[in-house]
């Protein structure tokens, strides 16, 4: 008992060192703007004028990270749930094939996507827009999204499946009225990271949408303040808190959603 | 014999009647189940062949011929072969950068599993609020990383940043974390600390599955903690220790974003990811954007990470025979 004591005192402060730069994010962004260089511990002169200014200018971005999130989220549910299905439950041709592509689609280099996306983009007129960053942001989450699918509809028992076919449904009605039920736990867990990533993602926002003015994501709004000639550090951490909050708010209450996502084996770095 | 799941072999279940129309019939229905198949699967085959082998292709197309931003506007850039790829392999940049990126990902991966694999022991004996603390640990994962990238800047800021003033107050000299000279191990270090979280969890579900009858059999016989560590722990882990190396290293080769962040890919933290998107899209003090090479450096990159992650398939497949 005395021990474990002793133990919690060590996690609290690994914990503390560990999150030290996120209290520090916090620390800034509260303080007064001719006090933020004197690197106090506490907040001491403390303000709330650089969350004014985000709400005021940062508005748009975050509107436009709310819109590719969720668009996002819906194009990798629309494309995965439906073939972790027929990998799962179906006889496809080639299906062991197509899950070894997938392993291989995750580890392509980020920037080599990028650079084809951007050529093609150009060609067809989809750079600077939302929906071009929809379609580049739902590659990070559709190999991860089949798999995690396809792991859990393995699961689901015959019997289920055999009750819906002694009615004589289709497949797509087995699907849609039995699997798709089931699965709703995997299909939280998968729109969760399929809007954090979407939410969280700087290569294609910087590549993809350089120049869409407005409809560009919050990342490329804390972007700006990096290549400005005068680093404003308070409104900059004041967005960086800002653009957390949709992480923050999944570890409180989705948290065994995360869990699950992350312990399913092939995950993302 | 269903749509939902394959015909059991002849012999299981022989029909009490054979007549032809049946035979017909099941014939149809087998078709039925591949055509209904095929429809689940088919957006996901279309989307990997627009939205992935395209780009790819594109990628490899334009590391072939001369791009240059005149050749996005009116089309038009000459096959040169391999040509792009001597040019970058034989620049002087090539074999530094090559460099940085070996110390980068080694570097990487090796501490944060080592710290991750730590962090697993410790939480493994449940106390009080370890599972709160363990998801506290996940945050630096999970926030977007121009945030962390930005955060690590100021920190790392040589006049006012806290590292500085921590140093200064042990009355250590400032340190000039962000020079080209210490870029490296900067970015090494907000990466380690980015790694660190994704370690621990894998490593902690790996722990979960060794049975405890073993550590108290070895504690019978008498063996110490560390005896138990290394003769128990460590090979029991070796499956999930080999996954999570591989993998670690095929995503650090990749990473971008906290370098590009922090330092723009300045000195020793340029590394081959970091140097293709600047070559492309880097908003250096070079106004000439060379495309070619950048997808030259990037299908290199596609090369050796796909190298590795073969080796991880093979690994898991391995492993799970």
């Amino acid at each position: 008992m005395h021990r474990s004591w002793w133990k919690t005192a060590i996690g609290v402060v690994l914990t503390a060192i560990m999150l030290f730069p996120i209290y520090w994010m916090i620390n800034v962004s509260f303080t007064r703007r001719e006090s933020i260089r004197k690197g106090q511990l506490l907040p001491f002169d403390f303000t709330t004028a650089h969350y004014q200014a985000v709400f005021h200018d940062q508005f748009p971005y975050l509107a436009t990270s709310l819109i590719v999130g969720l668009g996002t989220v819906l194009l990798t549910l629309i494309i995965a749930a439906p073939a972790g299905f027929a990998l799962a439950k179906l006889s496809v041709p080639g299906g062991r094939f197509l899950g070894f592509v997938l392993i291989v689609a995750q580890m392509i280099p980020a920037v080599v996507m990028a650079l084809g996306f951007y050529a093609i983009y150009n060609r067809i007129g989809l750079l600077n827009s939302i929906p071009g960053l929809i379609i580049a942001d739902s590659t990070i989450a559709v190999p991860f999204a089949v798999m995690l699918f396809t792991a859990f509809m393995r699961g689901i028992p015959r019997e289920m499946m055999e009750a819906a076919k002694l009615d004589r449904a289709s497949s797509w009605r087995t699907f849609v009225s039995v699997v798709l039920p089931m699965s709703r736990n995997v299909s939280i867990t998968v729109s969760l990271f399929a809007f954090l990533w979407a939410w969280s993602d700087f290569l294609f926002a910087s590549t993809l949408d350089r120049e869409g003015g407005n409809l560009r994501p919050i990342t490329m709004g804390i972007y700006d303040y990096i290549g400005a000639q005068n680093q404003e550090w308070g409104p900059m951490m004041a967005t960086a808190v800002v653009a957390s909050i949709p992480t923050v708010l999944l570890l409180i209450l989705a948290q065994k959603y995360v869990a699950a996502g992350v312990t399913a084996g092939a995950v993302k770095d | 014999m269903t749509l939902l799941s394959q015909d059991p072999p002849a012999g299981l279940r022989q029909p009490r009647r054979l007549d032809a129309e049946r035979v017909l019939s099941r014939k149809k229905r087998n078709r039925a189940a591949m055509l209904a198949s095929l429809g689940f699967i088919a957006p996901l085959a279309i989307y990997l062949f627009v939205f992935y082998l395209f780009p790819l292709v594109q990628n490899v197309v334009m590391s072939l011929e001369r791009y240059d931003r005149g050749t996005f506007v009116h089309g038009g850039a000459p096959f040169v072969g391999l040509g792009i790829y001597r040019e970058v392999i034989g620049s002087s940049r090539f074999w530094p950068v090559v460099g940085h990126t070996a110390v980068f990902t080694l570097a990487s991966i090796t501490v944060q599993y080592a710290v991750g694999l730590a962090l697993a022991v410790f939480f493994k004996s449940n106390f009080r609020l370890s599972a709160t603390l363990r998801a506290l640990f996940l945050m630096p994962w999970l926030l977007p990383v121009i945030v962390s990238g930005t955060t690590w800047q100021w920190m790392m800021n040589p006049d006012n940043g806290v590292l500085n003033n921590v140093l200064g107050f042990f009355g250590v000299d400032p340190v000039w974390w962000l020079s080209a000279d210490n870029a490296l191990w900067s970015v090494l270090i907000a990466n380690i600390w980015l790694g660190i979280p994704f370690n621990l969890v894998i490593l902690y579900s790996g722990l979960q599955s060794i049975p405890e009858s073993l550590y108290e059999a070895a504690a019978l016989d008498g063996a110490g903690a560390w005896r138990r560590f290394r003769s128990i722990t460590l090979p029991s882990l070796r499956p999930v220790t080999l996954i999570t190396l591989l993998l670690g290293l095929v995503y650090t080769l990749k990473v971008v974003d906290i370098i590009w962040i922090m330092t723009m890919g300045t000195g020793t933290s340029q590394t081959l990811a970091t140097w293709s998107y600047g070559m492309a899209f880097g908003k250096g003090t070079s106004a000439v954007v060379r495309y070619s090479e950048a997808s030259a450096v990037g299908s290199i990159l596609l090369v050796v990470a796909l190298a590795f992650g073969l080796l991880y398939v093979f690994t898991q497949r391995k492993e799970s025979d």
